[in-house]
């Protein structure tokens, strides 16, 4: 007790004086289970007593370390701003403006700049709020299609189809959110505009899938079946009972949701593969977002990118986000689903969605049809 | 000596040292955790009001159920929001007039899915008296001093990817010692932690086992010469820690809830076990040997107060029904108007529990067959679906209770 008490005074002995710049590495340096913690508990305190004219470099520094960094940042600059406003010093509005409207910058730091023209000038922030509409952040782009969407019904109820219809689709052609795009699209279609979800999303519907294999005791989970070592479409394998080949099967879901009770009929205590060719016109970063509430495992170009044994808790849509690599032409998504022994009539599904999109959220649609 | 008499010996004795060297306790009338100091739930010498009433509301910035907690002259909360309950709060309120204090706000770095019912801000903060702890169903969990300043934070599920439950967490840690013990139990990557309260940097990492555990660890301590020890509870049982090492000091492998918590009084374990099964842990690390057990005291979602020398539990009727602490007789049983999330908390002789619905029911268990004595209905200052589904935080007389949008002190 008496040593950690002395190292951390001489810590704080050798941080007293310590910089913006200084500070904000330290902070940036956090790790895995709290490395560097003792260090950028001190520097948040130089940071805060440094007041608004450290403000930007905060905002700056965020998105440069991890995602937990950005927490010390975001708390350091909202205190400081707090403290501020009360004691009516000026923010430096203009100059968090002009870094917001920079799209360069990191996403998690212009979310910063922007809640704190929020706190800081409301009025500005509401001002500038519509034109973030096709902003590279997603959550960034959230109030600009809420108000349109709020335009897009004044319109529909006031009888304008046509300004009604333009509104919405203008929504639409922003809005990333599956709980926006459902409003728009139920709106849209009560108007006569035929919505196209999956192609909006980037869901992969032609699938090809194979199974069942067994997953008794939740073994298959771990098991490596033939379609963790190969990708054969004409080949056939000992499922669990019988022989087993891949069936071309697509989904018409409007979300995308491939559910193997239909080729593989409802079965318990199996495994199914499916996958599908992605065909990409160019190397690029990208996001494979899945939603399943059976357990999972997803490879790309037999990568394994995640995979999770958690059995009907919950799906959604995105609920898992994986970060890839796509490259350029082919590429084999394969996704393992394993449905476990329970009998309650909310354990029968045994299904997933996914799409490919960019960090927006914005479709990427393969090039293949 | 053999071995595990040995390693008891040790943990003891680590723990003793951390008991010795930690802080003075939170202040008397603080409620400084899910259910209050010892995680008991009662207060024997607090008084309760019998006419409640409304003496202030605050409004929240976002959703919780988590229970307030009250350090010195503030109460601190914590909420979820934003569209995917992404943003989240801990606010610092006067305890005596509700005015805003301070906010600070975090983003989730890990998963936010939970089911409708319940929200991000599920797990109740807590404080050795120095420091406010709070954790959020995403893993993230964050300490500061008393006046905002943070001390550190931690985004558990960017250590440990695979751990997350997509119905929702809602342990509530609690600090033994110099430790914050933190369950991260759930069907993929489970495990409960001991976080060094200082650092926020991990003490020790117990792997757990695989299943959803919404039930939060309690302290244990036989008498109060000896140390304090964690219990943590899951499916298989309840299993006795030393906080300062996490090494396992006993173990009752019956199985019990995973979403009641448990209750110790006067030495005596309450496991929320097939019903409650009453249990005493041996000083020296034995296995704990069973006093009595009742099927029928079940406690459904909520947890058992003891008061006095009575157990009391909720059932999933709404039906508060009473046991004798020594020898799990039972005794009356009081229909109140539930339905019940929330863990009921007593002070004197008076026992408090809120419905789903906002009916506060003050219960006077010392009525020949209990009687409810006072109530507060909150329904109309809640909005259209909006529950209460918060156990009640008690503090100098007072009763704080919280909904998705308001924090309420209730006096009388």
């Amino acid at each position: 007790m008496i040593l950690r008490t002395s190292c951390l005074l001489i810590l704080s002995a050798a941080l007293a004086h310590g910089d913006v710049p200084t500070s904000l590495n330290t902070i940036l340096a956090v790790g895995r289970e709290g490395k560097g913690n003792e260090e950028a508990s001190l520097a948040w305190r130089d940071l805060v007593k440094a007041g608004p004219q450290g403000l930007l470099s905060i905002v700056e520094a965020a998105g440069k370390g991890n995602v937990v960094a950005d927490n010390w940042l975001r708390m350091a600059a909202s205190v400081i701003a707090d403290e501020a406003m009360e004691a009516k010093q000026p923010l430096p509005v203009a100059e968090l403006e002009a870094f917001l409207r920079d799209t360069r910058h990191a996403s998690a730091a212009r979310s910063i700049a922007f809640d704190l023209i929020q706190h800081a000038d409301p009025a500005k922030a509401n001002a500038i709020e519509p034109t973030l509409i096709s902003d590279p952040a997603q959550e960034l782009r959230r109030g600009a299609v809420q108000r349109l969407i709020v335009a897009g019904k004044e319109k529909a109820d006031a009888k304008d189809e046509a300004t009604a219809k333009s509104t919405y689709q203008a929504a639409l052609d922003a809005a990333r959110d599956e709980d926006q795009v459902k409003v728009i699209a139920e709106a849209l279609t009560k108007l006569g505009v035929e919505v196209d979800l999956p192609k909006h999303f980037g869901f992969i519907t032609k699938w090809n899938v194979i199974g069942p294999f067994d997953n008794a005791q939740r073994a298959g989970f771990d098991a490596v079946y033939p379609p963790e070592k190969e990708i054969k479409l004409d080949a056939k394998y000992a499922g669990k009972g019988a022989e087993v080949a891949w069936q071309p099967f697509e989904t018409k879901h409007e979300y995308g949701k491939l559910d193997f009770n239909k080729p593989l009929t409802m079965l318990k205590d199996a495994t199914a593969y499916a996958v599908s060719t992605f065909d990409s016109t160019s190397d690029r970063d990208a996001e494979i977002r899945l939603g399943c509430k059976n357990g999972w495992k997803v490879w790309l170009n037999g990568e394994l990118l995640f995979g999770r044994d958690e059995y009907h808790r919950g799906a959604q849509m995105d609920q898992y986000t994986l970060k890839c690599r796509l490259k350029k032409g082919a590429n084999t998504i394969l996704v393992k689903c394993c449905q476990n022994e329970q009998k309650e009539q909310w354990t029968v599904e045994w299904e997933f969605q996914l799409r490919v999109c960019d960090a927006t959220g914005t479709a990427i649609l393969a090039s293949n049809p | 000596m053999n071995q595990k008499v040995s390693s008891i010996s040790k943990a003891a004795f680590l723990t003793g040292l951390l008991a010795m060297a930690a802080p003075a306790c939170a202040w008397a009338s603080d409620w400084p955790q899910f259910r209050g100091p010892n995680s008991a739930a009662y207060l024997a010498e607090a008084q309760m009001p019998v006419a409640p009433k409304v003496e202030w509301s605050a409004e929240l910035p976002g959703r919780g159920l988590s229970s307030p907690i009250i350090v010195g002259d503030k109460v601190y909360v914590t909420a979820s929001s934003g569209p995917k309950q992404e943003r989240l709060h801990v606010i610092a309120f006067s305890a005596k007039d509700g005015s805003k204090v301070w906010e600070r706000h975090l983003r989730a770095t890990g998963r936010t899915m939970s089911h409708g019912k319940t929200c991000v801000a599920a797990p109740t903060p807590c404080s050795d008296g120095k420091r406010v702890v709070a954790l959020w169903s995403s893993n993230d969990l964050a300490a500061f001093d008393l006046e905002g300043n943070l001390l550190w934070v931690r985004g558990l599920t960017v250590d440990y990817a695979n751990a997350s439950n997509s119905l929702g967490m809602s342990s509530s840690p609690i600090i033994v010692g110099e430790t914050v013990v933190t369950v991260i139990e759930n069907d993929s990557e489970s495990y409960t932690l001991g976080i060094d309260v200082t650092t926020g940097r991990n003490l020790w990492k117990m792997e757990r086992p695989k299943a959803a555990n919404w039930s939060s660890p309690i302290v244990w301590q036989p008498d109060a010469a000896s140390p304090p020890v964690a219990v943590l509870q899951c499916k298989d049982g309840l299993m006795g820690v030393d906080p300062a090492t996490g090494s396992r000091l006993w173990e009752y492998k019956d199985g019990a809830s995973t979403m009641s918590s448990s209750v110790a009084a006067n030495g005596v374990l309450y496991a929320a076990s097939k019903g409650i099964t009453a249990i005493q842990p041996a000083k020296t690390g034995g296995d704990p040997a069973q006093i009595w057990r009742s099927e029928q005291m079940n406690a459904a979602t909520g947890s058992p107060v003891v008061m006095g020398d009575k157990v009391y539990i909720i059932n999933s009727a709404g039906v508060l029904a009473v046991a004798d602490a020594k020898t799990g007789e039972r005794g009356w049983k009081l229909r109140l108007k539930g339905p019940f999330s929330g863990s009921p908390v007593g002070a004197g002789n008076l026992l408090a529990a809120v419905g789903e619905k906002g009916l506060l029911q003050i219960v006077d268990v010392t009525a020949p067959e209990g009687a409810v004595v006072g109530s507060l209905d909150l329904k109309d200052e809640l909005a259209e679906k909006e529950l209460i589904l918060c156990t009640p935080s008690l503090s100098g007389g007072k009763i704080f209770v919280r909904s998705d949008r308001k924090l309420w002190k209730v006096g009388g």
